[in-house]
């Protein structure tokens, strides 16, 4: 059994070795065996806060082929390839036909001498994504994701400083080698291939730390989001990869390959290779940049293991929540108390209005937990009318809201914006990759739109467009990507908050007219001072566990209650048609059933369809006098 | 082995046949030669690690390893190889051969060359005739003569009487069919015979199998053995060069998704739709070398987009004096085309696939991008060198696919051609599940209610939308001249906001394969017909489809169908009766497949359907555009109790049960998705002698209804909607026959349908001259009654050749017992006037006399 810093360190010697062990019996099932020998290290306690992680390291203090974890998002997946799952190589320059087996899974290069013609060749497929960081990824779970490991950061960045890594990278090469009996043959095959490895080490080394920023110009990495950063990974993928889609949210760990060899720009240089290879010089420049980026700026990740993830929360444990019953409970207990306490916060951010505080936490935590045919159940997209345009309100607010989800996106509906943004994404067939737009968000991202920002003024196409988009999110939940030729439709659960002055001009849930309680002569004096409240940490910590948790929580409904409800509507419907439509009752059991979680009940109580009916009764009064004051006609 | 045009050189010197004999010890030969001594052991071919044709790795050939007892295995290949090019020049009388690139001819060249040579063949006419029955080629389990022979009998014999193939049309389906078709390409003239694997199969499982695994070495023996039979039937037919064989339709029929490395130097089928095509590359494939020297010349094959450079002149011998002659080389054309997953056959939540195509010689441009193509051809893969002079690899393969026929999917759209031909596979076991499935008596219940189960009740609309779906038999008199006969069914919805209309709409798109969605509000005249516009690229101008275009043979959803355009509306008429789309723009004249059934959604013009309204008036679209539409439901909100009830009931269990207990409950989409594609496929029902009787009799009977009150209650294009219904009843229980329950349901649909859009809001009536004159007769009556009366007015008053509007409209209400309105009035004039009585100016009425 290898020891701990063994497989984080050197993950591919340990494959070697499953492999070398299975060729005595050729159905050993090394390659399943392997996968869950990582599965189990990392399922060890606290065994994967050892892992390194790619979100919190910078690239260049990561060793190469060692283990790494990354959080990401599928942006993009490639075409399946075939590479050589077994190859053989012949030494050439001896002609003792020394023949070696090879394992090719985990790896991007081969070493020298492949005998193509080996009838022991088996060639094997695997799938490529490309990952991204999770788009909108607040601050602070950076801070707190990394701040967990502390101790993983600490090593790499002591013992493989980046003075170091060409001695590493020697090692490297010597442990792969290492296998090999005859060292001596090999002395003279080495030294141009070692020298090559240097010379790239070398200049990877210069120019890594600034990689970043020179990446941005001339290699886009195609972030869902502008102005966003981090690394963005190529991962492969070896096993099912059918369970996967596009924009899951994935914890991916796996080996981290560098190797210069694979960068595209090299290529490009030596003319003569694309020449003598027609298959290759099919590929467009730009096809290839995007497949084959220089992999200092864009690492190759061989997936191990990769787990899914519902939240992309730090503070709570990553688990299901059914294995962690002491968390569960010991915050359920809580979550009465802690929702007093963010009432009252929201009721302060939004200027004393209680009722607006409410539904905010509710839209906070919505969440689309099922979909029937077209229709999604859970979404609770909220408009919240009435914004103050002064002091910027809306952004001070969206800041708020910032400190408190995983992670969010501010988009201000001005006319250019709209007109200039590409929200959905496209694929682009010349690069043949999907390009990004600002709706290819994870999971319970909060969307803040803003529509104080629009001005008077024509949309032109992309706007027209736009706006529609917008409007599909909301009203179904899915974006129409755009593959030119034709559209195809991806779900997608995003929370979509509509700041506005009137009522918004996209749909919505439900609207609710901001009241401010204090006088409009003071209004600026106290937009000023909502800031004034520093949440300690450790409070605005508790709220953001809450939010994630009621998010989490199960719901069910009694047959009791059902048959209450239904009382209710039919009661109601009796007094005044009019008054409830079916769409009514869609929303109040949202409502419901928002408010039961919000409460940290796991099933619908009288008292909170009683307490729902009054919300919405309170929200239903004050639209209607709103409307007969503004005589505004939805 | 379609070796390059060397191989008919030694029958005939053509233009670029004649290879110097001194090419046979030419300094290039001997490599390769010598390579494949070497490596006898374990192929020649290094681009392909996998090939069946040169190594023992391929899974598909284990069989063949007891071929490889032999103890010189690389005599055989030479003896094949050499005979196959020998065989393949025989009988062909001066037609030359044309390579095919496609075959992979280009990087087995070498191999191919070599031998074709003169000096090589003569060898091998002496022991090919005793040695070519016995042997095979090398890594198959391919017998030349034997494969040759199973051919040939298969393009004698087969004989398909039940073909629906558009290509088979005009054949005499008895007769072998491909001895037609090869008749048909001796007066023809185009050398391309078109092989439908799926026959092959049918005819010899064995062969099939030996042509999907092999088709690098049974293709060209198959070319061999038409080329014979051909010029033996045909002798003096001339043709540009020699037949090839083009094997499509291989049962191999896959996604592109589950292409994977056991299919490598397979022959494989897969469908997509053209993204990309590059532009003609021209290949070299056979470069002319020229001593400076001497001016002798060579050429050298390309071997794997390499030439070896001859560095000796073999008839001087001063070494580097040989220099590439461009003009002299031979080139073949080559594009490359990429080809994506269609959107239909893809799995939810993830990008679609694309795979490379090369096209070859006369396939090059064949396709264009957006097209969907079925495409037959050779899948490859070849390993990628990061760097040419190092022996590092990237463990990674390319694959492309070597095209060897494209089939062009949407091309039956174009000609007009039936297309519920249209190819959907389906799995035995899944068409015995359908066929279960319609066994049983409740399927129409069954299937109604697995339509958008979470919409709530509207059991009768969604009957409607599910026979919209099924749709009825496209009946063609095109030949007697009166056009087709609409199948399609239209069906409008209108109703109160926030009834889930938009919903339904929305479920209908996400269910049927090409259907669109549009809004009315959103959408042109052009965006919904179809625009020319200026291609960026090519400055050509090129037609863009429209959504009822691109819905041809789908539905069209169209949401806000009030909030439309008068203009957009309009051209909904030509296509919703006569189902073609006409075009006169920028030049560009032309017609329009459009066989789309509508469904359409319209809001009430006061946002809240008005009961004392009729529907014209509520939905405020004009009659012409309304009679077009076989079923017009109103979505209002019924208000009562129990209804309520179950409503509330329904909404809530949505949101507590599981997704499981709802899949229980419900019909997978997926099967409903199969059950409805399989039925428009397979299933077109007829009219029964009963059936026909009761659709008279309903028909009769709706006239009469009407007769009794004086006004006309049913017009020909009911009795049309009430077949189509009947037949898509019957299309939803699979049955071949309309019968009288068909026309039953038919009836109550259609009555169901008319009581509700159709009643007279005055009377109480179904009315369906509402929807046909857009007033109902009722209304009609009342206006000459009012016409009638004032006239009398006038008349009472006596001599009075002029009066005052506004005075006539006091007296008239004074008089009448019902209220007149202004409109009434005026319609009343307006008749009056129309009888030559009196004439209306400004504000006097004069009367005529």
């Amino acid at each position: 059994m290898p020891s701990t810093q063994d497989w984080i360190n050197d993950p591919l010697a340990v494959v070697e070795e499953m492999f070398a062990a299975s060729q005595n019996n050729s159905n050993s099932g090394w390659e399943t065996k392997a996968v869950e020998f990582f599965q189990d290290q990392l399922k060890e306690r606290d065994t994967h806060t050892l892992v390194p992680s790619l979100n919190d390291v910078p690239l260049h203090y990561l060793k190469p082929n060692s283990l790494v974890k990354f959080r990401c998002l599928i942006q993009d997946m490639f075409d399946p390839e075939f590479y050589m799952g077994v190859y053989e190589t012949v030494d050439p320059s001896t002609k003792t036909k020394v023949r070696m087996l090879r394992c090719g899974k985990y790896k991007d290069v081969t070493e020298c001498g492949v005998d193509f013609n080996s009838r022991n060749t088996v060639t094997a497929e695997r799938q490529t994504f490309y990952c991204v960081p999770i788009p909108g990824e607040n601050p602070w779970v950076k801070e707190i994701s990394s701040s967990c490991l502390t101790e993983a950061r600490v090593v790499p960045s002591t013992s493989y400083a980046p003075s170091r890594q060409k001695r590493s990278y020697e090692e490297d090469d010597d442990m792969d080698t290492q296998p090999q009996k005859q060292r001596e043959p090999h002395a003279g095959m080495k030294i141009p291939s070692e020298h090559h490895g240097n010379g790239d080490c070398k200049r990877q080394e210069t120019e890594a730390p600034s990689s970043q920023t020179a990446s941005a110009s001339h290699l886009d990495l195609n972030f869902p989001l502008p102005g966003e950063k981090g690394p963005s990974c190529l991962v492969k993928v070896y096993e099912d990869w059918d369970r996967f889609k596009l924009n899951d949210t994935l914890e991916v760990y796996g080996i981290l390959s560098v190797s210069p060899a694979l960068s595209a720009l090299a290529d490009e240089k030596d003319a003569s290779s694309s020449l003598l290879d027609p298959a290759e010089s099919m590929e467009t420049a730009e096809e290839q940049r995007v497949h084959s980026p220089p992999a200092s700026l864009v690492p190759r990740l061989h997936m191990l293991h990769a787990k899914p993830l519902p939240h992309n929360n730090p503070l709570l444990p990553s688990a299901a929540l059914e294995d962690n019953s002491a968390f569960l409970s010991s915050t359920l207990s809580e979550m009465a108390s802690v929702r007093e306490e963010i009432l009252s916060y929201f009721t302060h951010v939004l200027l004393g209005d209680a009722l607006a505080a409410e539904y905010l936490i509710l839209h906070l935590i919505s969440n689309v937990y099922s979909r029937r045919d077209v229709l999604p159940l859970g979404k609770f997209t909220l408009n919240l009318s009435g914004c103050p345009t002064v002091a910027s309100y809306t952004e001070r607010f969206y800041q708020i809201i910032q400190q408190l989800v995983p992670s969010s996106h501010y988009l201000a509906m001005s006319l250019q914006n709209m007109n200039q943004m590409r929200l959905v994404p496209k694929k682009d067939y010349v690069a043949n990759r999907l390009v990004s737009g600002a709706l290819q968000l994870a999971r319970n991202t909060s969307l803040f739109l803003d529509e104080t920002q629009l001005e008077q003024g024509q949309l032109d196409t992309t706007g027209v467009r736009n706006v529609t988009a917008l409007g599909n999110l909301i009203s179904w939940q899915k974006v129409d990507y755009d593959f030119n030729y034709h559209q195809m439709e991806f779900p997608c659960n995003i929370n979509v908050l509509i700041a506005s002055e009137g009522r918004s001009l996209l749909p919505s849930d439900c609207q609710i007219h901001l009241q401010p309680q204090v006088a409009p002569s003071h209004l600026e004096e106290s937009l000023s001072s909502i800031h004034m409240h520093p949440q300690a940490s450790s409070q605005l910590n508790k709220f953001r566990i809450y939010l994630s948790m009621a998010r989490l929580l199960d719901y069910s409904i009694s047959d009791e209650v059902t048959k209450s409800v239904e009382d209710d509507f039919v009661d109601m419907r009796k007094d005044d048609p009019q008054s409830i439509s079916a769409e009514d009752l869609h929303r109040m059991l949202v409502v419901a059933r928002l408010l039961s979680l919000s409460l940290g009940q796991t099933s619908l109580s009288r008292d909170s369809w009683l307490r729902a009916k009054h919300i919405e009764m309170l929200r239903r009064s004050r639209m209607e006098q709103h409307k007969c004051v503004n005589g505004n006609e939805p | 082995m379609s070796s390059p045009t060397s191989t008919p050189g030694g029958r005939k010197r053509g233009r670029n046949t004649n290879p110097p004999t001194p090419s046979s010890e030419d300094p290039t030969s001997p490599p390769s030669q010598r390579r494949r001594g070497q490596d006898s052991s374990t192929g020649d071919l290094m681009p392909m690690p996998t090939s069946p044709a040169t190594d023992m790795l391929s899974p598909a050939a284990p069989q063949d390893t007891s071929l490889f007892s032999s103890p010189r295995p690389s005599v055989q290949p030479n003896e094949v190889d050499m005979s196959s090019p020998l065989m393949y020049g025989t009988p062909m009388r001066g037609t030359p051969a044309r390579q095919r690139p496609d075959l992979g001819s280009v990087r087995k060249a070498p191999q191919v060359d070599l031998h074709s040579e003169p000096p090589s063949t003569d060898g091998a006419v002496a022991s090919e005739p005793n040695a070519g029955q016995r042997l095979v080629i090398w890594g198959t389990d391919v017998n030349v003569g034997t494969c040759k022979e199973k051919f040939q009998r298969f393009l004698q014999r087969f004989t398909d009487p039940n073909s629906t193939e558009d290509e088979n049309a005009g054949l005499d389906l008895n007769e072998p069919l491909y001895m037609q078709k090869l008749e048909e390409i001796s007066v023809v003239g185009d050398p391309v015979l078109n092989v439908n694997c799926r026959h092959v199969q049918s005819f010899d499982a064995e062969l099939y199998r030996q042509l999907i695994c092999y088709p690098q070495e049974v293709i060209p023996t198959f070319d061999m053995a038409v080329n014979e039979l051909f010029f033996e039937r045909f002798p003096d037919s001339i043709l540009e060069y020699q037949i090839q064989v083009r094997p499509y339709n291989a049962l191999k029929t896959r996604n592109m998704r589950s292409l994977n490395p056991e299919d490598i130097d397979q022959l494989i089928t897969i469908s997509g739709m053209v993204i990309r095509t590059s532009q003609l590359i021209p290949e070299m494939q056979e470069g002319f070398f020229q001593c400076q020297v001497c001016a002798y010349s060579t050429r050298v094959e390309v071997d794997r987009g390499r030439i070896a450079e001859p560095a000796v002149c073999r008839n001087c011998n001063n070494t580097h004096s040989l220099a590439l002659v461009h003009n002299r080389s031979v080139f073949s054309d080559k594009q490359m085309i990429k080809v994506q997953e269609s959107p239909e056959d893809m799995p939810a939540g993830q990008t679609p696939h694309t795979t490379v195509v090369y096209a070859h010689n006369d396939l090059v441009d064949k396709v264009q991008p957006g097209d969907r193509v079925n495409i037959t051809g050779i899948y490859r893969a070849v390993p990628m060198r990061v760097n040419p002079r190092q022996n590092n690899v990237k463990s990674v393969y390319k694959t492309h696919i070597d095209a060897i026929h494209f089939r062009k999917t949407d091309e039956k759209r174009l000609h007009g051609l039936d297309e519920e031909a249209e190819q959907k596979l389906f799995t035995e076991d899944r068409v015995q599940t359908l066929k279960e499935l319609a066994a049983k008596p409740d399927v129409y219940e069954r299937l109604s209610s697995a339509l958008a189960p979470s919409i709530y009740e509207h059991e009768d609309i969604k009957k409607g939308i599910l026979l919209q779906l099924f749709g009825g038999t496209r009946k063609d008199f095109s030949q007697t001249g009166r056009g087709n006969f609409r199948a399609e069914v239209n069906i409008l919805l209108c109703g109160d906001p926030g009834t889930s209309k938009s919903q339904l709409l929305q479920y209908v798109y996400n269910l049927v394969p090409r259907g669109q969605y549009t809004s009315g509000k959103g959408s042109s005249a052009v965006g919904l017909t179809a625009y020319v516009m200026k291609d960026p690229e090519t400055r050509q101008l090129v037609l863009q489809t429209g959504a009822l275009v691109l819905s041809d043979n789908g539905i069209c959803c169209i949401d806000e169908f009030d909030k439309m355009s008068d203009n957009t509306r309009s051209v909904l008429h030509e296509v919703m009766e006569q189902q073609t789309l006409s075009i006169a723009k920028a030049g560009i004249i032309c017609q329009l497949n459009a066989r789309t059934a509508v469904l359409a959604a319209a809001n009430p013009v006061e946002s809240q359907w008005n009961p004392k309204k009729t529907t014209i008036e509520n939905i405020q679209l004009p009659h012409t555009l309304l009679s077009r539409f076989d079923l017009i439901f109103l979505m209002l909100d019924p208000q009562d109790e129990a209804y309520d009830r179950r409503l509330a009931h329904h909404l809530v269990s949505l949101y507590y049960q599981s997704e499981e207990q709802m899949e229980e409950e419900f019909l997978d989409m997926a099967v409903l998705k199969d059950y409805i594609a399989y039925a428009r496929t397979y299933i077109s029902p007829r009219l029964s002698e009963e059936a026909s009787q009761a659709l008279i009799e309903a028909y009769v009977d709706m006239r009469k209804i009407g007769s009794g009150r004086g006004m006309v209650s049913a017009y020909p294009r009911q009795l049309e909607s009430l077949i189509r219904l009947a037949e898509a009843h019957a299309k939803v229980r699979f049955s071949e026959k309309v019968e009288s329950i068909d026309v039953e349901e038919a009836k109550r649909l259609h009555r169901e349908a008319l009581k509700q859009s159709a009643t007279d809001p005055r009377t109480g009536f179904v009315d369906i001259s509402i929807l046909t004159t857009g007033m109902s007769a009722t209304a009609r009556k009342r206006k000459e009654e009012v016409a009638q009366a004032l006239k009398k007015l006038i008349q009472a008053k006596g001599k009075t050749p002029a009066m005052k509007y506004q005075q006539l409209l006091d007296d008239l209400r004074g008089q009448s017992e019902t209220a007149i309105t202004k409109e009434l009035f005026d319609e009343a004039l307006r008749a009056l006037a129309d009888e030559d009585y009196l004439t209306v100016t400004g504000k006097t009425v004069r009367l005529l006399a």
